[in-house]
């Protein structure tokens, strides 16, 4: 507990004993009992006085202080000493328990959180010095120990370690790192020293960008947020008039059909319906909620900016989705070899990546890795590109061609037609076939049960958008059971797919692209909720989104989606539950039913509840 | 010119009344406050003295919210 909180605990304790203690002792006369319960009522409520007091002075006329002032007051004089002073005693235990609950998951929501660095080492004479990562300029070589973590963005000059990037990423896997890497801060350093040449300031660095991007989430405002807060400017001044309405209108109308007037039950209930009113518990649950789904969510290495994206997410019908990089590796493999008669797969594959082994493509970097070996330059001679269609060369003595179907066309010379999709790369040796490789992206381990993740999730629709040729998007599109696939779009056309997508959707709808935030900035900003992921030490991507997936894994999106679905489930229960007690417990106490205790029980009970659901939201 | 402020307020209905009254400073064009976090986030007009603008958004606060406070 805070100084603050610790001084109202024993204000509630004082004034609790001498509430209990005057209730018992057995005193007749009206103004001793007066004087005597005074004493725990200003104890316990002498701020709540003085801020209606002050609130009324300038202009703040219908807050809780006030109601709560009135409310108090008004038993007061009616002769309701306990009740009166209970009220305020109940009202000072709801807040100090909301401003303590608040405070816990503040401090939970830190923890997780926790990758602040405090502090880096920097070799000075052969000494390690700790100083704030704050003042470290770039091109400093900084040491990071086993069990630090890493304070700023930079690259290994010396050292191999394997690095803990959990807190950024939700991944238990450790990264193994050596000479030359680079790194990012907020890792932790889990078993070699190691020397860090800072590429960044540490404001620049990735565990600032992120301390920052999380710590002012909060700021956008989702609609819930903003409908309770436009809701209690009206609310309260309609109780308080209501109440107002409550304690004058029945006794004068009394008096006019010439009944009694009855003016302290009317006045009584009146007060009644103030205690019950008091919104607190709308009011503190709803941030409290996306502020516990947002952290639960950065727990999980997603990154939400914003309460509103948050609370789009979990209306998400449509997810588009970029193809390479986000449902695929993004990396080209050989994914087949299919030799003709007489070939080995070895043969086929070391005359092609011979071939192909002065060419930089991505084709033929891709042949040299699933080759495997050293290529020895001086068995192959006149290399000739053929644009377009390939390349030839003299391997070993005997003329090989590799390329593409036009260049087996181009040579007359016949071949066999791959039955799986994939880009082609067909090989002869001295005019006669020997064969073909298919290369393809692989699609990430994760992507087909991220796909029935969405579908899990309440998305109508997965669209796969790609430049890609429509046999390759085809076939992935089949694989992860993607419903709509658009190929061979270049990055214009994808803007205007998703705008099309736009147009058409409902009004509640929205739609969300994710991307891997690399050449997609566009699409990004313009989708109801741009998600780039794979952003780990990407400004760019952490810049566009509205929501970043620290790592690679296409999964991250449906868990997000289900975290925003709870925390929205989290955040209409509270709202109905709120108001459905408040307005049963204002009908039944303007009709008399409702007694102060049970008006107290709908003010600081309810909040109480609702501010233990909200916490919910935090585990995920 | 954006600038965020650390503040400390005790309650979320308190934190909307500060947001309104900062919205209402002279020299303030947008104002947000996060009550879980416990900042605001103040977007000044063109050619606004800060430190003046905040020293009023300060007392503007104080106004209707008396327990707050604003570390400028």
């Amino acid at each position: 507990m805070t100084k603050k909180q610790k001084k109202v605990f024993v204000r509630i304790i004082i004034s609790a004993v001498l509430v209990v203690a005057f209730g018992l002792m057995p005193i007749e006369d009206g103004y001793i009992r007066l004087a005597l319960f005074l004493i725990p009522y200003l104890i316990i409520g002498y701020d709540i006085l003085k801020k209606a007091v002050l609130g009324i002075v300038n202009g703040q006329v219908f807050d809780e202080n006030f109601l709560m002032a009135l409310a108090t007051v008004g038993a007061i004089i009616l002769g309701e000493y306990t009740e009166g002073t209970a009220v305020m005693l109940f009202y000072q235990i709801g807040e100090l328990f909301q401003s303590y609950a608040v405070g816990k998951s503040r401090r939970n929501i830190s923890a997780l959180m926790d990758i602040r660095p405090d502090y880096a080492n920097i070799e000075q004479d052969g000494e390690l010095e700790q100083v704030d990562p704050d003042d470290v300029e770039i091109g400093t070589i900084i040491v990071v120990q086993p069990g630090e973590k890493v304070p700023i963005d930079g690259v290994i000059v010396s050292g191999v370690s394997t690095l803990n990037t959990s807190a950024l990423t939700g991944e238990s896997l450790p990264r193994e790192v050596g000479e030359g890497d680079e790194v990012i801060s907020g890792c932790v350093n889990l078993s070699g020293l190691l020397r860090i040449e800072t590429t960044k300031a540490f404001g620049e660095s990735t565990v600032s960008k992120i301390l920052d991007l999380v710590e002012n989430s909060s700021m956008k405002k989702s609609k819930s947020e903003n409908f309770i807060t436009r809701f209690a400017r009206y609310y309260t001044p309609a109780v308080c008039i209501g109440a107002l309405a409550l304690a004058m209108l029945p006794p004068m109308v009394n008096m006019i059909m010439g009944n009694p007037a009855n003016w302290s039950q009317w006045v009584i209930r009146a007060l009644t319906t103030l205690v019950i009113s008091c919104p607190c518990a709308l009011v503190i649950s709803i941030p409290l909620s996306f502020f516990g789904g947002i952290g639960g969510a950065s727990s999980q290495g997603v990154l939400v900016k914003g309460s509103n994206y948050l609370e789009a997410l979990s209306e998400t019908k449509y997810v588009v989705c970029d193809k390479t990089g986000t449902l695929t590796k993004g990396v080209f493999e050989v994914t087949h070899i299919e030799p003709a008669e007489g070939v080995s797969d070895n043969e086929l594959l070391e005359t092609a990546a011979c071939a192909e082994s002065y060419s930089s493509h991505p084709i033929s970097r891709s042949l040299k890795e699933a080759y495997g070996k050293q290529i020895d330059a001086s068995r192959i001679s006149d290399v000739e590109e053929i644009s377009g269609h390939g390349v030839s060369a003299v391997i070993d003595g005997r003329k090989v061609s590799v390329g593409n179907v036009k260049l087996m066309k181009k040579l007359g010379i016949s071949y066999t037609k791959p039955q799986k999709a994939g880009t082609e790369v067909h090989v002869a040796i001295d005019g006669n076939y020997a064969g073909h490789i298919l290369i393809a992206d692989v699609v990430k381990p994760n992507a087909e049960a991220a796909v029935a993740g969405l579908k899990a999730a309440g998305v109508r629709q997965v669209i796969m958008l790609t430049g890609d040729a429509a046999n390759v998007a085809e076939a992935v599109a089949a694989q992860l059971g993607v419903d709509v696939v658009k190929s061979e779009l270049l990055p214009a056309d994808k803007v205007a797919e998703v705008e099309r997508l736009l147009a058409e959707k409902g009004s509640k709808e929205r739609l969300a692209f994710v991307g891997d935030g690399i050449n997609d900035a566009p699409v990004l900003s313009r989708a109801d909720i741009g998600i780039a992921m794979g952003a780990l030490g990407s400004d760019a991507a952490i810049e566009a989104a509205d929501i970043v997936l620290m790592d690679d894994d296409p999964l991250k999106i449906a868990t997000a989606m289900k975290i925003s679905r709870k925390t929205l489930g989290i955040v209409h229960q509270n709202i109905v539950f709120a108001l459905a007690v408040k307005f049963a417990c204002l009908a039944l106490g303007a009709v008399g039913f409702v007694n102060m205790w049970w008006a107290i029980f709908a003010d600081v009970g309810v909040m109480i509840i609702a501010v233990l659901n909200a916490t919910r939201t935090l585990k995920s | 010119m954006k600038k965020t402020y650390k503040i400390e307020v005790d309650c979320a209905a308190c934190a909307a009344k500060m947001e309104e009254a900062a919205r209402k400073t002279a020299g303030v064009k947008e104002a947000t406050v996060a009550f879980m976090p416990q900042k605001m986030k103040v977007e000044f007009e063109e050619g606004a003295d800060e430190s003046a603008v905040m020293a009023e958004v300060l007392k503007n606060c104080k106004k209707v919210e008396s327990d707050c406070e604003i570390f400028l």
